[in-house]
């Protein structure tokens, strides 16, 4: 499947990370806050204005905006629409 | 003698580690701040086993990188102060990611122990882990604990001083292995490390050499500094040439995915979920409050209960400390009799600590509000609603509640900011905060719009609070682009799950920074009143240009005359007129002593500088006392521009205030008052949040340029269209 850009998906779609793009202090963040590749990233819900958004990942909830989550490249796994 | 352990307690934000903390220590504690910086540092003891044990709290942290100012305190307190172990609370419902920071720690080669925390809601969420095997995997012993209840404490300090006394068993210094290639670049820097400082033991090198290949600037200074820099910094640009070659990948990353790899490998033999579902209750509340339409008018429910709470409970309180205060100077002032020391004493210091002890129970009450914010994990969703609206004034989403508590009061706003994490955010926030119009400007507007606006004056009143959150977001976006370049912080922001506060928690929250504001701003303020009081109260002696005190007699004797010869009823209405006229002219010589005290003579000083923008020396006088707090800016117009020896106080202040301002001064003066110089108050707020005199000048020195640029633009630009 094709990589895609994580801000591109959309609320309940599962992915795994590929990589994190983007340099110095805001990468290493995410890499240490678990945004390593293999891992299972789920789009949790987008705020009111629909900026930032919330992912759960390896267990636990955290939002990313839109411009950071465009530096995480990920691979599809499964389309899952849930009621919201 | 008695022994003394000192151990530092790490761990993740939302890990429990307060908690963990006031358990071990109960009330035994000190707050105050890390050398040089606002991050709270707390201290405790506690007794047990025959060992004084002392607990340092670590800032929350996710990672030891050098990255942010609590990552750079946390570390260098374990490498430089050398404590006797390292206690690392770990989140046990969150156990992978907490995990990262105890990797960390065990590079460092610290004596650990690991609290596994709130090791019951891990259960309730079906994760069983087996912390025995955990234990002997990772080297390190894991003690589970459940912070909220007080359980496991005394296991802590069980293994606490099992390990710092060398007799645990499970602890070994272990290493993580980051795989070949790594390993190999470890090892020669780590080799090339020792031959340039013996002194550096074998565990510390390594770190040192994973740190290096981390590209870590704060352990890249430290190497400069050292000696042989050139040899060991130049393997380190061939070691990073070389990993990126045959892995495809910089280092950095390549270690944090080991680390992972690392961590992901402990947990599978240790980790079992017993259940595939992953939704929890507090997934379920958060559907709730962040939910698209719902998630702000909760939000705005919240923020308003807040602001009642605060300025509208608090006014109770407050009304009484206010008359308390009162009450003190009036009684201390009956026992001394008139004197300069009493004029010390009651308007100086008296007043000055009043002045600081009316701000208590509002502060009081916000913190304890937002204590149960941060407690509970609301406040972290309150920044992911209002992340993209304040992202576009250039802010973070948890500025929001800086700003709206600045409507009612700079100093618990300014004090506020402690939600924010990054230094930048912080300041900026700080920076602009006094341009939203705070309760204490009211009355000032109240009295001049009302003066000279008249039926208009509401609309003239709403208008400056608007002009005031124009400028905030303006001198936001300037600040932003000037000051703060590049050095955005990642939005990057845990949600963690919703959690039932304990009273006690957020109540040691709430006296924490509710004392620390006492502490270290009632001095500031005490002297400021002071200064303010001599400046209005010397020279003594004044040349009166009339005579007062003969006329105050001639009243007295000519109505004891009269009150003498009428009944009792007629006595009463006499008494009342003479005592009336007593007033009048006892605020003309209090006019006249004002203008004539340092502080006048200060006033009609800076004159010249104000009166492009329209003001007389009576209004700057006005403007300088209202430095101190703003709303004594109407006391002192009551005092200098009450000419009228007849009728209703603010009655005659109001045509006084008609006589000597046009409509467009009036609003050319309200703009500078919105503007200028925050008051004591906040600038000691100020100071005292930004860690440095330097940030509270510029504040002060900025606010005084712009107001006086947009009261000489309205004034002057007013002339220019005829409206004056």
């Amino acid at each position: 499947m094709a990589v895609r850009r994580l801000n591109e998906l959309r609320t309940g779609d599962r992915a795994i990370i590929e990589r994190v793009q983007g340099m110095g202090r805001f990468r290493h963040r995410l890499m240490e806050m678990g945004f390593v590749p293999g891992t299972e990233i789920v789009v949790e819900k987008h705020a009111p204005l629909k900026d930032p958004i919330e992912y759960v990942l390896k267990g636990y909830h955290v939002s990313l905006r839109h411009e950071e989550a465009e530096k995480v490249l990920v691979r599809k796994t499964e389309e899952e629409s849930r009621e919201d | 003698m008695e022994k003394e352990i000192t151990i530092a307690l790490a761990g993740n934000p939302n890990s429990g580690k307060t908690t963990i903390f006031n358990n071990l220590t109960g009330a035994r504690q000190k707050v105050g701040n890390w050398p040089g910086v606002t991050v709270e540092k707390k201290e405790g003891t506690t007794a047990y086993n025959g060992y004084t044990i002392r607990v340092v709290d670590l800032p929350g942290t996710y990672s030891l990188t050098a990255y942010s100012q609590e990552e750079i305190i946390a570390r260098n307190y374990i490498i430089e102060e050398k404590p006797d172990l390292v206690v690392d609370v770990i989140d046990a419902a969150n156990l992978e990611r907490n995990l990262y920071l105890a990797t960390q720690l065990i590079d460092l080669g610290v004596k650990l122990v690991f609290a596994l925390n709130m090791v019951d809601m891990a259960q309730s969420r079906g994760q069983l882990i087996d912390h025995e095997q955990l234990s002997l995997l990772m080297g390190v012993p894991f003690v589970p604990t459940v912070g909220t209840k007080g359980q496991g404490t005394g296991e802590l300090l069980q293994a606490i001083v099992r390990v710092a006394e060398d007799r645990e068993s499970v602890f070994r210094h272990i290493h993580i292995n980051y795989g070949k290639e790594l390993e190999e670049e470890i090892t020669t820097l780590q080799g090339l490390i020792r031959s340039a400082e013996s002194s550096v033991d074998e565990h510390h090198a390594r770190w040192i050499g994973i740190k290096l290949l981390e590209n870590d600037e704060e352990v890249i200074k430290e190497i400069e500094k050292g000696p042989r820099k050139r040899a060991i910094l130049d393997q380190l640009e061939q070691s990073k040439a070389h990993l990126q070659k045959i892995l495809g990948d910089d280092p950095e990353t390549l270690i944090a995915d080991r680390r992972y790899g690392f961590i992901h490998g402990a947990l599978k033999e240790t980790l079992r979920h017993t259940r595939k579902n992953r939704r929890y209750r507090s997934d379920q509340v958060d559907m709730v409050l962040t939910n698209r339409l719902l998630g702000f008018p909760i939000f705005i429910f919240f923020i308003w209960a807040m602001f009642q709470l605060t300025f509208n409970v608090g006014r109770y309180p407050v009304t009484w400390i206010d008359a308390g205060v009162g009450l003190l100077a009036q009684s201390v002032g009956g026992l001394m009799g008139e004197s300069l020391l009493r004029g010390l004493v009651v308007d100086g210091i008296i007043s000055g600590v009043g002045g600081v002890a009316v701000f208590l129970p509002n502060i009081f009450i916000l913190f304890f509000c937002i204590a149960l914010f941060e407690d509970t994990g609301y406040m972290a969703r309150a920044a992911f609603i209002m992340d993209k609206v304040m992202h576009t004034l250039g802010l973070h989403g948890k500025s929001f509640i800086p700003m709206i508590m600045g409507f009612g009061c700079n100093v618990p706003a300014i004090m506020a900011t402690r939600v924010l994490e990054s230094r930048r955010d912080r300041i900026l926030t700080i920076l602009i905060n006094p341009l939203i119009s705070c309760s204490g400007r009211l009355p000032i507007y109240v009295l001049i719009a009302g003066a000279v606006f008249g039926a208009r004056a509401g609309n003239v009143i709403f208008s400056i609070y608007i002009i005031g959150i124009v400028m905030a977001i303006l001198m936001g976006q300037i600040f932003k682009r000037t000051l703060f370049r590049g050095e955005i912080a990642p939005f990057v922001l845990e949600l963690p799950p919703y959690r039932m506060p304990t009273l006690k928690g957020t109540l040691i929250h709430m006296w924490e920074r509710g004392s620390m504001f006492i502490k270290k701003m009632g001095g500031i303020i005490l002297i400021g009143s002071i200064v303010v009081w001599a400046l209005s109260s010397f020279p003594q002696n004044v040349d009166y240009s009339r005579d007062y005190e003969g006329q105050r007699r001639r009243i007295q004797a000519e109505y004891a005359a009269e009150i003498q010869r009428g009944d009792k009823e007629q006595a009463a209405v006499l008494t009342e007129e003479m005592e009336r006229k007593i007033a009048a002219v006892e605020i003309l010589r209090k006019r006249e002593f004002q203008e004539k005290s340092l502080l006048g003579r200060l006033g009609k000083v800076i004159a010249p500088a104000l009166r492009p923008l329209g003001f007389d020396w009576k209004a700057d006088v006005a403007l300088l006392t209202g430095f101190v707090a703003k709303e004594i800016v109407v006391s002192t117009f009551g005092v200098l521009y009450q000419a009228n020896e007849e009728g209703d106080e603010s009655d005659t202040l109001r045509v006084a205030i008609q006589k000597a301002m046009t409509p467009l001064v009036g609003y050319a003066f309200m703009i500078f008052v919105l503007v200028y110089t925050p008051c004591l108050a906040t600038v000691a707020a100020i100071r005292r949040e930004t860690g440095t005199w330097g940030w509270a000048a510029f504040s002060v020195v900025y606010s005084l340029a712009l107001a006086w640029i947009l009261a000489f633009l309205i004034y002057q630009g007013g002339m220019l269209l005829g409206l004056g």
